[in-house]
């Protein structure tokens, strides 16, 4: 294996975030699970950074990294800052789901196309077409604005309306705040 | 009353300054990265740190929930409106070569929408979550 310094970078980046949701999985202190995963998707906005796709780093570190983190604060204000722990028989079950669905995700990889592929669907697909003829159709330099925003408008409407229908189910679930706890001085 | 000066005079410099920043990556998303839902998210975070610092009561009487569920609807017809704009003007749903700026007026438009729609429903489950629990008292709490 050469000694690509931005596949080293890779490599630790994956290392870290391994690291990370072990961390995260062994935590008792809820607060700092919370904390770890803001940390997480930081790390991973990095790596999407790495790999050269700033719109979908800027994406995690906005969502993942912020929103998330602050939700799941407030989530663990909601529960406790502890989690129970368990028995030991109570945790082979979560333990064998949690490895036998790891296990598949990684059999799945052996279909993805090799690292950095010219033959991927993404390069060989319509993805050089957006390339070409998004300057002069719409003027955009930023392609991927105009690949979300226009070519494929319907899907980032559909998008939107996901985000809007999350929150009207937020609004069922949990209330529209204060108004039902009436005040809770 | 007075507690926590320098997370309140720090809090005070950055919200300016987040909202700035969100709608540069909003209005600059065609040149570079970024675009509609990446601003939305980063100006509902200066919605989320002065509830954070200043407390809920403030927060939601400089921005009612009743105007971020409104935010959360118009954002989503905005974008419609613009697909239904190009059928108005003879085209297909979502074309905005038909409409009077071309691509770039249609392109900016949804993504005025996305804006309003993620800004509004995050703020929306911000206000949802925070309502619940007992204590983040404000000036007032």
């Amino acid at each position: 294996m050469s000694l690509d310094p931005l596949q080293i970078l890779d490599v630790a980046l994956l290392a870290m975030l391994l690291v990370i949701a072990i961390a995260v999985a062994r935590a008792i202190n809820l607060f700092a699970a919370a904390m770890l995963t803001g940390v997480y998707s930081l790390i991973c906005a990095v790596w999407f950074l790495v790999l050269d796709a700033p719109d979908v780093a800027f994406t995690e570190a906005a969502v993942g990294a912020g929103i998330s983190t602050i939700l799941m604060l407030g989530t663990v204000l909601l529960a406790g800052p502890e989690a129970r722990v368990l028995p030991l028989r109570r945790r082979i079950a979560p333990f064998v789901a949690a490895v036998a669905a790891g296990g598949l995700l990684l059999y799945a990889v052996s279909d993805l196309p090799p690292y950095g592929s010219a033959a991927t669907p993404a390069n060989s697909g319509v993805g050089f077409e957006y390339l070409q003829r998004a300057g002069p159709d719409t003027h955009v330099p930023n392609v991927v604005t105009a690949v979300l925003a226009s070519y494929r408008g319907f899907d980032t409407l559909g998008e939107t309306a996901v985000i809007f229908t999350a929150g009207i189910a937020v609004l069922l679930l949990l209330g529209a705040g204060r108004r039902r706890n009436g005040g809770a001085q | 009353m007075t507690a926590h000066p320098v997370l309140r005079v720090a809090a005070k410099l950055l919200i300016p300054m987040i909202v700035v920043f969100g709608l540069y990556v909003q209005f600059h998303g065609d040149f570079g990265a970024g675009g509609g839902f990446q601003a939305g998210v980063i100006c509902a975070a200066s919605v989320i740190l002065y509830a954070l610092v200043f407390g809920m009561h403030a927060a939601r009487s400089v921005l009612p929930p009743a105007a971020v569920r409104v935010g959360a609807a118009l954002g989503v017809l905005l974008y419609a409106g613009a697909g239904m704009a190009g059928v108005a003007l003879g085209g297909n749903y979502l074309d905005y070569f038909v409409l009077p700026g071309g691509q770039h007026a249609g392109i900016f438009t949804v993504e005025l929408g996305v804006l309003l729609t993620v800004s509004s429903t995050m703020v929306l489950f911000f206000y949802a979550f925070a309502g619940r629990a007992r204590d983040i008292p404000g000036e007032d709490g």
